[in-house]
């Protein structure tokens, strides 16, 4: 409607003119508000994505990325008065369809799949190819989708249905769906939070052909390194303000940081001081599972953070699981504390002191619809209960102020429905959730996976506080620098079966690469 | 900079619990005026008992049946469940109840624990079913309800069976001019509201509904929770086919039919999400009211029961899109939504000067109603554009 004003008033305007004259701009925001009933999300942004970059949108859980993304891909309206321009024209999506015809795509950070339909199916929905007479073409829509998943080495069967896949599977899927489309600009919400290494390095090809094709990318993700890898400007948000954009090689790692937590933090991993004793807290032995398992033994000692490394569909969910009591199993051998027990399901596992926190918190670590407070204190209502039966409101009130506190949950009350708080912070409160069952032994399943860097630490920090108590933690990670940082050992598994346990000192990216590969 | 905003976030999470507005306010806000609609019209129409003590209780005697069925049914669908045996399983345990009666030669104690024993016997089944083979609660109770509708009629061979002595009590008597039925409910609201929000099954239920994978993996009993939830809806299902019976004077079998619909619409005006996880029970009482004081006040206005039929649906349809546009985040702007509503109200107004019958009324708000709907998502399509 209104051409872009070359003259832009507004408290940033000396970087968006820079901008501006720089290149063509092919989505310009003015002024982009966003009010929640109890939080505003975003406060007033402005900045301008050229044609034909790679653009990171950067900023800690809660900065508003996800926020500032659903709106101009049309899934949530802005307030009034923000602006959004794309290729000069001010626009308006009220669906996500619009703007997909448009040809604006998003890769969301949680999976839109339809669990019961199949990988082509998914990736078609809605445009599969037709024969004549209006039957779907499946020979033809099968072809398709090979051709799409082929270059991506996404190598799985076009009509194997989603729930059938593991969590990167699922990820190289919505990529593939979003590549389908012929987006001219492309949303990358945390494509590589589940992602192997290997898996990343296809991602960034693939990214790498899209932008000399003239495809523009936004990019979001936690994992910095990727950020200097690949972006070519970056876009910094903190607590729903815009804080700057910088063109990518005159920013360092250090400034980076700070501008997104507005601090400065010395050390990603945070030192522990524990003695490794040789008491063992947990023994397994012999978990099989058909083909897909294959003798699973190790243990864990009290003092030590075991870790657990592979890549996607190499059995260390599986085996957790397993483990937990939550799928079925052939045998499995498991002595906590010496004693043997036997456990058929979470009840049981939960009743000898053993949890997981598990992978996908969307799935299976929360009840979205539920607030926080129901949700951290579900696994342990005994804990917040008279008799074990009538729920003291009062007492539970104070575990979640007390977990609030704790790990820096970042929410609006108490009784906030949790899927309107961050990814982050939705991430804290499943941790929440686990801490306050007593427990033994705590895995984590990928507890980082999508969650910013102060986020992280504090995640960090906990498992180290819990491992000074005496109480066991296996880490299971796809972040190798991570694992390496975390662990005292680590197990790498592939195939379903364990092929080397790394002492500290055996640890390098390589080495772990090397058995977790079999190259 | 990095000081204040660390007082701001202590300041921030020194939280002291806070009382909440309930959800189930919009709900009552309706009742309220659907009374008071209704009270007008009465008293202009030279029938002002509508507002009386006595057709109070009236209204509470006649949807004492339906609100305890539909508090086992607000606890089933929000565990992400619906029960459409309750109707059919109401007329088995009354059935029951009145043999058992005969047969032990006027033991009405015996008689009304046999019919609850039924009842919650049938629930349990349907819990055993659903957790156990995973079939879809929908075509089990679907299953059960044909089949135990069948088995009533086969038990009395079709026949009513006649019920005599002092278990007529449960159905006509009174204590301090509060009749039994709706002590008994009042007795079955206050106990599934504290179930619902003070007892950790009542919150298991919630996160079942919510999340089913998530509530196993937070070591909850799966299964024992169906058992619960469907054997509760079988038991509070048989307590009203038992008050039925006894107000009837015989065990028949073809009672309680469409009682599940008048449940589940109940749950429904009362805010219960038919997909899981969210509902209360005081809002399925209202809705079970709401409902109550519609019927009773079409019948004392005396318009005929194919009308009634045909504003009931409308009613209920009125509120679940109501409610919808409250909790729509899209147009939050009040001034903006009120636009489509007055225009409504101006144009029932108009209306209601050409319609003459006593009932037009109900016409007129169901004008406001579809006008005040309607144009809140013409509204909200344009303002996309």
């Amino acid at each position: 409607m209104f051409p872009a004003n070359p003259f832009p008033i507004d408290k940033n305007a000396k970087l968006y003119y820079r901008v501006v004259i720089k290149m063509e701009n092919i989505l310009e925001i003015k002024n982009l508000e966003k009010t929640f009933p109890e939080v505003q999300a975003l406060k007033g942004i402005s900045f301008c994505i050229s044609k034909g970059e790679v653009h990171a949108l950067l900023g800690e859980n809660g900065a508003g990325k996800s926020t500032l993304v659903k709106i101009v891909a049309g899934a949530q309206t802005a307030d009034p008065g923000s602006e959004i321009f794309y290729r000069g024209k001010k626009v308006y999506f009220s669906t996500p369809i619009q703007a997909m015809n448009d040809g604006i795509s998003v890769i969301y950070q949680e999976f839109n799949l339809v669990s019961y339909l199949s990988v082509a199916e998914n990736i078609f929905l809605g445009r599969e190819p037709l024969h004549p007479w209006g039957a779907i073409n499946w020979g033809k829509l099968h072809d398709m989708t090979h051709q799409l998943c082929e270059p991506l080495g996404l190598h799985i069967d076009p009509g194997a249905r989603i729930e059938e896949l593991g969590v990167a599977q699922k990820q190289m899927v919505e990529i593939a769906k979003a590549l389908s489309q012929k987006a001219e600009l492309l949303f990358m919400d945390e494509p590589t939070a589940s992602l192997t290494d290997e898996e990343t390095q296809k991602l960034f090809k693939i990214i790498r052909d899209l932008k000399e094709k003239g495809v523009t990318i936004v990019y979001i993700s936690h994992h910095l390194e990727e950020i200097f890898e690949i972006t070519d400007t970056l876009t910094v948000l903190r607590d729903g303000e815009w804080i700057g954009t910088k063109p990518t090689k005159d920013v360092t790692m250090d400034e980076l940081i700070q501008m997104m937590v507005g601090r400065k933090l010395v050390d990603l991993f945070p030192g522990r001081d524990v003695e490794i004793t040789d008491e063992v807290l947990l023994d397994v032995r012999n978990v099989n599972r058909g083909d897909e398992i294959q003798d699973v033994n190790f243990k864990l000692c009290r003092g030590e953070i075991l870790g657990f490394a592979g890549l996607m569909g190499a059995g260390r969910t599986e085996v957790m699981r397993i483990l937990f009591g939550a799928d079925k199993k052939d045998s499995a051998q498991i002595k906590i504390k010496g004693k043997d027990v036997t456990i058929n399901s979470p009840v049981d596992a939960l009743k000898e002191g053993l949890a997981l926190v598990p992978e996908d918190r969307k799935d299976e670590g929360l009840v979205m619809e539920l607030p926080v407070d129901y949700n951290t204190t579900l696994g342990n209502m005994n804990g917040v209960c008279k008799a074990n039966f009538f729920i003291d409101h009062l007492r539970e009130f104070e575990v979640v102020q007390k977990y609030i506190e704790e790990i820096n949950i970042k929410t609006p009350s108490h009784h906030q429905v949790i899927k309107f708080l961050s990814g982050g912070n939705q991430q804290k409160v499943v941790v929440a959730k686990w801490l306050f069952i007593p427990s033994h032994i705590i895995i984590f399943d990928d507890p980082t996976r999508g969650i910013d860097i102060g986020a992280k630490f504090e995640i960090y920090k906990l498992m180290n506080k819990l491992v000074g108590e005496g109480i066991g933690v296996i880490l299971i990670s796809s972040d190798l620098p991570e694992a390496m940082g975390m662990c005292d050992r680590i197990v790498v598994m592939r195939g379903g079966r364990i092929t080397k346990v790394l002492q500290k000192e055996e640890f390098s990216q390589e080495t772990i690469m090397k058995y977790a590969t079999g190259g | 900079m990095e000081e204040s905003n660390e007082t701001k976030e202590t300041k921030k999470t020194r939280a002291k619990p806070k009382m909440r507005i309930p959800e189930w306010v919009g709900v009552l806000v309706g009742l309220i005026l659907i009374y008071a609609i209704f009270a007008i019209v009465c008293h202009k129409t030279g029938k002002p008992q509508f507002t009386s003590v006595d057709n109070m209780i009236n209204v509470a005697r006649q949807i004492s049946m339906i609100t305890i069925v539909a508090i086992g049914m607000t606890f089933v669908i929000i565990s992400g469940g619906i029960d459409l045996s309750v109707g059919a399983v109401a007329a088995f345990s009354g059935v029951i109840a009145a043999q058992t009666l005969l047969a032990t030669g006027g033991n009405t104690f015996l008689a009304v624990l046999m019919g609850l024993i039924a009842g919650a016997a049938v629930g349990v089944f349907n819990g055993f079913i659903v957790a156990n083979f995973k079939v879809p609660p929908f075509i089990v109770t679907l299953a059960t309800m044909i089949g135990f509708r069948g088995l009533a009629f086969i038990r009395c061979g079709g026949r009513p069976v006649p019920i005599e002595g002092i278990f007529l009590k449960i159905g006509e008597g009174e204590i301090f001019n509060i009749p039994i039925p709706v002590i008994i409910m009042l007795v079955v609201i206050a106990a599934g509201w504290f179930f619902a929000n003070h007892t950790k099954w009542g919150r298991y239920v919630y996160a079942l509904g919510g999340n089913e994978e998530a509530s196993r993996l937070s070591g909850i009993n799966v299964k024992f929770m169906k058992f619960l939830v469907f054997g509760m809806g079988g038991l509070l299902a048989a307590l009203a086919g038992i008050i039925n019976s006894a107000r009837l004077g015989s065990g028949d079998p073809k009672e309680g039919n469409m009682w599940e619909l008048d449940a589940i619409a109940a749950a429904v005006v009362g805010g219960t999400s038919l997909s899981g996880g969210r509902g209360m029970i005081i809002g399925t009482v209202i809705g079970a009211i709401i409902i109550g004081v519609i019927k009773n006040g079409l019948d004392i206005l005396g318009v005929e029961s194919y009308t009634q039929m045909l504003i009931k649906g409308s009613v209920i349809l009125a509120a679940v899109l109501i409610d919808q546009i409250r909790k729509d985040e899209n147009v939050r702007d009040y001034s903006i939504k009120c636009i489509p509503w007055v225009l409504g109200i101006i144009a029932g107004l108009i209306a209601k000067r050409f319609i003459p019958m006593s009932w037009g009324w109900i016409i007129v708000i169901l004008i406001i109603a579809a006008i005040g709907v309607g144009g809140h998502f013409v509204m909200k399509s344009f303002k996309k554009k």
